[in-house]
């Protein structure tokens, strides 16, 4: 699909108020379901062998974002998945660094001293996670505080209920406010695909984190199920194709939670250069946000460099 | 009435209804993932039936099943494993004709013998499931120590268990390799006989139906020359048991590769099924933890 008939030459346009951005959403074409999902299973079937599966696996390392978001983070295991991030395979040194740490506001600091100099960045959830039912104030200081912090990535969640309830100028006007706290950091905007319930809406709440600013669009905050899949991350991949051809910027996606295994993880990648192409091959525009993902990433790439199937008792437990 | 093989019947007016036989791995009935299938032929060489040929990624699977049951199964009491063991017999009795005439055919003995043989089976299921509930006071110990502790030790499963199944018994041999590792609260993944896998394939359908959780025993049917070495250097296997292997310079590969990850291993000796097995295959798969309690205090 292209978007160019729906008026894009006026892309400053659509945002100038709330009604042009209602109709420039509910004008986008409708995404075929079937069609969506048959093509996300072609595209699975695809054989990544040898060399090519090297890469893949290298490169998907490179692209997570190792996160915990639970009630019983402690200091101390941020510092031990921090470590991890660093040294993902303590037995081989060749295995490439994450991209980087995702953790709540209130240990972003210390995260972020324990990756001092190591090039891997801070993200930071905020925006009354995972919920985002909070007022645009808190919202906003909780940004704050995480950006002093020195969070370099902002992952937010958008207000569902506003936009399962039509209100799309409110969710776009929280979006900018945040995009504007959130000052240089990443801003990475959480859709909660889960919610969203139809591809239609996956569709406009894409168009509509990048037309407010989002430099990432974010499928889930893995605490809804279903999380990512692999037909909800192609539609938000065809949306920054299309916005990409609009208007010539480069929008990330990351797709998080669920997704467990490398075999998974190829299939997004097979997915990315398929449909955004190959420039989204890169931790700059495409990450995995996942914990035990790098473990069985870590084990075929064991299994590929000794010959041996590797077991989890060679890795660690987080 | 005696039961027979899928054999295609020539003057039956009915469609005949033939079985595909599967792998068993994790509780379910997969086929192989490489799509491979070959032919099994009787001891007379006539056509029996396609199996399924595992490959190295239906092991590395059953691995991954293998581990996975293994918190559970060896967490249960001892006294449950054996009402375990002991109900696969009692639902491999209602399968008697079943599973006899397929030894017959597999092993070409006479249906009589492939009976006793089926018998021998079930009892020795009954057999190992007694030693369930029996074998840490036979085992373990309480020791002497020269201080104000008791000190005692007890026998716990090795973990996964890869068995490298007998050739030529295709269902006694089976059973007397695949019962001992389990009872203790191993998991298995057995490789069958090449030319006689069908009985392990309904042996699979009996344990699915017999409240053994899925998982414990996964069944590969195929070439353990071939998967063997995959499970051999597997660093999630624990013990390997090398009773099908007929060559000795297969045997000492496997057994160098097993020392990657200090597999505990049994070498493959003659052995007479048909023997009362004693306890030296229950005791391979076991590590004794000891443990020191103060007293007195």
């Amino acid at each position: 699909m292209t978007t160019t008939d729906t008026g894009v030459d006026s892309l400053a346009d659509v945002t100038s108020s709330e009604d042009r951005l209602r109709r420039f959403l509910l004008g986008l074409p409708g995404v075929d379901q079937v069609g969506a999902e048959a093509r996300a299973a072609t595209l699975s079937t695809r054989s990544i062998k040898t060399t090519a599966k090297a890469y893949a696996l290298d490169l998907a390392i490179q692209m997570i974002d190792l996160t915990t978001l639970e009630g019983q983070d402690t200091p101390g295991k941020v510092r031990a998945l921090c470590s991890k991030a660093k040294r993902p395979d303590p037995a081989d040194p060749t295995a490439p660094q994450v991209a980087a740490v995702c953790v709540y506001p209130d240990l972003v600091a210390t995260a972020k001293y324990e990756l001092r100099g190591s090039g891997i960045n801070v993200a930071s959830v905020a925006t009354a996670f995972p919920s985002g039912r909070s007022s645009l104030a808190i919202k906003v200081q909780d940004t704050q505080d995480a950006v002093a912090a020195g969070a370099d990535e902002v992952d937010m969640v958008i207000d569902r209920g506003a936009f399962l309830s039509g209100r799309y100028g409110l969710v776009f006007d929280e979006i900018a406010a945040i995009r504007e706290a959130a000052g240089d950091a990443h801003l990475k905007v959480i859709l909660e695909t889960g919610e969203l319930v139809t591809y239609d809406n996956v569709r406009r709440a894409s168009w509509l984190a990048m037309l407010a600013g989002a430099d990432f669009i974010k499928t889930s905050t893995g605490k809804v199920s279903p999380a990512a899949t692999l037909p909800v991350t192609l539609v938000m991949l065809e949306a920054v194709r299309d916005y990409h051809e609009a208007t010539g910027l480069h929008i990330g996606v990351k797709p998080a939670g669920g997704i467990r295994t490398a075999k998974d993880a190829i299939k997004y990648l097979v997915t990315v250069n398929e449909t955004a192409g190959p420039d989204w091959l890169d931790p700059e525009l495409f990450r995995f946000g996942a914990s035990s993902l790098l473990n069985d990433l870590l084990m075929q790439r064991t299994k590929l460099a000794t010959g041996n199937y590797p077991g989890p008792d060679y890795f660690t437990l987080d | 009435m005696v039961w027979r093989p899928t054999l295609p019947t020539k003057d039956s007016a009915r469609l005949d209804v033939r079985k595909t036989y599967k792998l068993y791995v994790g509780g379910a009935f997969p086929r192989s993932e490489s799509g491979r299938s070959y032919v099994v032929n009787n001891a007379r060489g006539k056509f029996l039936a396609n199996a399924s040929q595992a490959s190295r990624k239906d092991a590395r699977d059953a691995v991954v099943a293998a581990r996975k049951a293994f918190g559970g199964w060896s967490g249960k009491t001892a006294y449950n494993r054996g009402q375990v063991l002991y109900r696969i017999a009692e639902v491999m009795e209602g399968r008697h004709e079943q599973f006899s005439a397929e030894v017959a055919a597999a092993e070409g003995l006479s249906i009589s013998k492939a009976r006793a043989v089926v018998d021998a089976a079930i009892d020795r299921w009954v057999w190992y499931a007694g030693w369930a509930d029996k074998l840490a006071q036979v085992v373990g110990s309480s020791n002497p120590v020269a201080g104000p502790y008791f000190d005692f030790s007890l026998p716990e499963a090795t973990g996964v268990v890869a068995v490298l199944a007998p050739q030529d018994s295709s269902l006694l041999g089976l059973t007397s390799v695949i019962a001992p590792a389990i009872v203790s609260g191993n998991t298995v993944v057995a490789v069958t006989s090449f030319e006689r896998p069908l009985p392990a394939v309904t042996l699979g359908e009996v344990m699915a139906t017999s409240d053994l959780p899925g998982g414990v025993v996964n069944i590969l049917t195929g070439s353990a020359s071939e998967i063997g070495p995959w499970l051999a250097g597997h660093l999630d296997v624990n013990a390997i048991d090398l009773a099908g292997v007929t060559d000795p310079e297969e045997a000492t590969a496997l057994e160098v590769a097993a020392a990657e990850n200090l597999k505990r291993v049994r070498r493959p000796v003659d052995e007479d099924w048909t023997e009362s097995p004693g306890l030296s295959r229950l005791t391979q798969y076991l590590e004794l933890k000891t443990v020191w309690h103060p007293i007195g205090v």
